[in-house]
């Protein structure tokens, strides 16, 4: 046992140990605590991930004196440190580029608790990431959903308190039948670590015996995580809650917890029923066609919106579709293709959140397409920001959106069919309402007669901001231009996960 | 056979090339011709004309801002009455018939699970059969329960506490009355509380506080003693830390928060949980990375049956139960007036 393999027990446990401090601290120096909690958090995923490459395969860490069956167990593998380091940049950056509207938005006495929040949601999206056990897997999301809720109520204006029960509700209704699964899972077999559980359903289905209450297991815990993940027609919740919290908040829901779901429910495909199973109980065609039609119901709902933090949302749900999509190819190429829109999508939608709070600060804290025009004329760092977010999600090349849109057409075609067909069909009818409504916003934000550019107030956001959305940029155009490192990491990481 | 055209000179192709030719239709060239046209037909007209024309007009746009109005009555009334019952029956029926089919699969799903207290089920294998037989071996704790909570399965407990933690934050978040914000707007919400307080809850209520002055006493001694035993017998952190919790908003019920404020305010509730949780977190921590890095903790287990045996086990159940009670007593005081 080297030392480094210690690293991602340090990534849990940090953030969950200083959770506890940063809620006895005042508002800056909470704020100040946690950014440095993230930060350390950033930096051992990076190297883990440079130890990972060395190494070459995943190994298990004991979590306590006792081997894997009885004690807990976390394991760590490529994908695992990829996975991590995109989730603690993007909640670094969306940290620091949300931290004028925070203490803006969110009363003084109680901005340390937000960010014990911020801190306990890395803690279990860390855990999530890691986790090789399945209750533990549960804990961490009932953190998570909890953490979800403190965020999207945190801001006291708004409709914040209607969404903040909306998400409650639907996310509790998904807890619960994710919970009931395991609950079924664990009479089947006997066992709560992933890998011992994967043993006993391969000898399961060699003698026939319980394979409706495995199927069943299979959609509980599908239709549970793919409601906290807001597939599409579970979408409901989120518009308000997207749209009424304060942007980091959106930021942290969209692009790192619902992410965090479905990387359980990938790993539970993986490393507890086995991909075949899972073809096999027909599961993946049902998420073939939901993720399908939310790709593109979720692009047209957001046509309809008036208000940008609400179209945002909707696109949210439509890539989300997307994401959905891919994994139901059921194939090692959509995997792939469907890892990789999961880390492109988490970076450019906690960007695009992120720019948005910029834009509508520098319009008086307003929405609407109409108070929006010209907006980036006043707000220039975010205005680039978000152009660079949207032509992203349009799949302008050069940007990661693009390399997604290849991945899912390369995907596609490997498979050949219907199910081709049917992606490619998607995928050209998803690009152009990605087109119309963020060409339409763009447009927008630059609509302005040259008279009236130069009236326009300058708005700053800070450094921080700056930083974030430049950092956030940077990650778009890295994963674009220089995407055969990730995705060559997740196809070693896709093998070392079976 | 092929229909032949001879008008060739008027087909698209020809039409085009003319147009280009001319070099298009500007449309500056339409919008200077249409405005002329409009301001010549303005000047031939005559100014009773246009009197009469605008008269009419306006009755025009009367009559069907009248009919539209009608229109959107007659479908509002619609939506109002039928179509509003309409779409609730269905979604009635829906839900219905959604739920009797979730029900429907469960149960044959239960029903073809292993029968319950099997002898040969999958749940009794050797994971069950370590626990119970090395369970007060390797633990040191004669509750088996607390052993696997605490010791086998520490990670998950660990989170679990956490989860009442960020609940506890997460009520502050939403009802604890702002502190800072603008003094008269917080004294106005406090003294809304307070008559709330007032109206609802007992006040002095001689009954109540002659039967807590005896009870309270005896239910903390029990908690304190449920807390202490979670490792020899049933108990533990959570259900003593309850047990407390339930003492002291007994306690508050029959005296008052006068009487509590002498104790237990804001700042008492963020330092025990926070003691409670980082001494989890520190101590938890350094017992799995010795496990993890097969290094010896120095943590003796004693005597299976002490009072002070078991490794960490009997002060992770004393921090565990602080955390709980805390959080149950400030669940209780943020419900009923945003403060503690």
């Amino acid at each position: 046992m080297q030392l480094w393999q210690n690293l991602p027990f340090a990534m849990i446990l940090l953030p969950l140990a200083s959770a506890s401090l940063t809620s006895i601290l005042k508002g800056k120096a909470a704020r100040r605590a946690a950014l440095t909690v993230i930060t350390l958090v950033t930096l051992m995923a990076a190297a883990l991930v440079i130890f990972m490459q060395g190494y070459g395969q995943s190994y298990t860490f004991m979590m306590g004196h006792f081997p894997a069956p009885w004690g807990n167990e976390i394991r760590a593998g490529m994908l695992e440190a990829v996975t991590a380091l995109c989730f603690a940049l993007v909640m670094l950056f969306s940290v620091m580029g949300g931290l004028r509207d925070i203490e803006h938005d969110i009363l003084p006495d109680r901005q340390n608790l937000y960010f014990v929040m911020c801190e306990l949601t890395t803690a279990a999206l860390m855990a999530q990431v890691f986790t090789n056990d399945v209750f533990t897997g549960y804990v961490f999301l009932e953190i998570m959903t909890i953490a979800a809720c403190a965020l999207i109520s945190a801001r006291t204006k708004g409709r914040t308190l209607v969404a903040a029960t909306r998400y409650m509700i639907m996310n509790l209704v998904g807890s619960g039948l994710f919970l009931l699964g395991l609950t079924l899972l664990y009479d089947l077999t006997g066992h709560l670590l992933m890998s011992n559980i994967q043993e006993k359903i391969i000898a399961l289905s060699a003698t026939g015996k319980y394979q409706q209450p495995l199927t069943m297991v299979i959609a509980l815990v599908t239709i549970g995580l793919g409601i906290k993940s807001a597939l599409f027609p579970f979408h409901t919740w989120v518009p308000d809650a997207y749209s009424s919290s304060t942007p980091t908040s959106s930021a942290i829901l969209s692009s790192l917890i619902s992410k965090g779901y479905i990387f359980l429910l990938i790993k539970f495909y993986y490393r507890v029923f086995g991909l075949r199973e899972v073809v096999n109980a027909q599961v993946e065609d049902v998420l073939l066609v939901f993720g399908a039609a939310g790709a593109v119901i979720g692009s047209v709902l957001a046509i309809r919106q008036l208000d940008i933090r609400r179209m945002i949302a909707y696109s949210s749900v439509a890539q989300i579709g997307y994401i959905y999509m891919a994994i139901g190819l059921g194939t090692q190429s959509g995997m792939t293709a469907a890892l990789f829109q999961l880390m492109a999508h988490a970076i450019c939608k906690s960007l695009l959140f992120i720019a948005t709070g910029g834009l509508c600060a520098a319009s008086g804290e307003k929405r609407g397409f109409t108070s929006l025009r010209g907006a980036a004329y006043r707000n220039p760092v975010a205005g680039a920001a978000f152009v660079v977010g949207a032509f992203s999600m349009i799949g302008i090349p050069f940007l990661s959106g693009f390399v997604v849109k290849l991945a899912y057409a390369e995907a596609a075609v490997l498979w050949g069919g219907p199910r081709m067909i049917t992606v490619l069909a998607v995928l050209a009818i998803s690009t152009m309402l990605n087109a119309i409504y963020f060409g339409r916003t763009v447009v927008t934000l630059f609509r302005l007669s040259e008279e009236k550019i130069a009236q326009q107030q300058k708005w700053h956001s800070g450094p921080c901001f700056a930083v974030a959305c430049a950092a956030l940029s940077l990650l778009t155009f890295a994963l674009g231009l220089a995407a055969d490192p990730v995705l060559a990491a997740i196809r070693s990481g896709l093998e070392m996960f079976s | 056979m092929a229909k032949q055209r001879n008008d060739y000179e008027n087909s698209w192709f020809p039409r085009l090339q003319r147009w280009i030719a001319q070099g298009g239709t500007r449309l500056s060239d339409q919008m200077t011709e249409e405005l002329s046209e409009a301001s010549d037909a303005h000047r031939v007209l005559s100014a009773e004309d246009v009197a009469r024309r605008e008269v009419e007009q306006a009755v025009h746009q009367l009559e069907i801002q009248e009919h539209e109005a009608a229109l959107y009555e007659r479908a509002h009334q619609w939506g109002r009455t039928k179509g509003a019952k309409l779409i609730r029956a269905f979604y009635a029926v829906l839900a219905v018939l959604m739920c009797v089919s979730v029900i429907a699969v469960l149960l044959t799903t239960v029903s073809n699970l292993p029968s319950f207290g099997g002898e040969n089920n999958p749940i009794n294998n050797e994971v069950s059969q370590r626990y119970i037989e090395k369970g007060l071996q390797e633990t040191g704790a004669v509750n088996i329960v607390a052993g696997m909570i605490l010791d086998y399965r520490a990670f998950d407990t660990l989170g679990e506490s956490h989860v009442l933690f960020i609940a506890a934050c997460a009520v502050m978040i939403l009802l604890r009355l702002s502190d800072s914000g603008d003094p008269r707007q917080l004294s106005r919400e406090r003294m809304e509380a307070e008559a709330n307080d007032r109206l609802y809850e007992p006040k002095n209520d001689i009954i109540l506080q002659r039967v807590a002055g005896i009870l309270v006493p005896i239910i903390m001694l029990f908690g304190v003693y449920v807390l202490f035993n979670g490792h020899l017998g049933p108990g533990g952190g959570f259900s003593g830390g309850a047990v407390i919790g339930a003492g002291l908003i007994l306690y508050l019920n029959a005296y008052g928060f006068a009487a509590t404020e002498r104790f237990f305010t804001i700042k008492t509730f963020r330092a025990v949980s926070f003691i409670a949780l980082a001494f989890y977190a520190l101590a938890k921590s350094y017992s799995f990375f010795c496990g993890a890095n097969h290094l010896n903790s120095g943590i003796g287990l004693g005597t299976p049956g002490d009072i002070f045996s078991s490794g960490l086990i009997l002060y992770l159940n004393i921090a565990v139960g602080m955390v709980v009670a805390c959080t149950m007593y400030a669940f209780y005081t943020l419900f009923r007036k945003g403060d503690m």
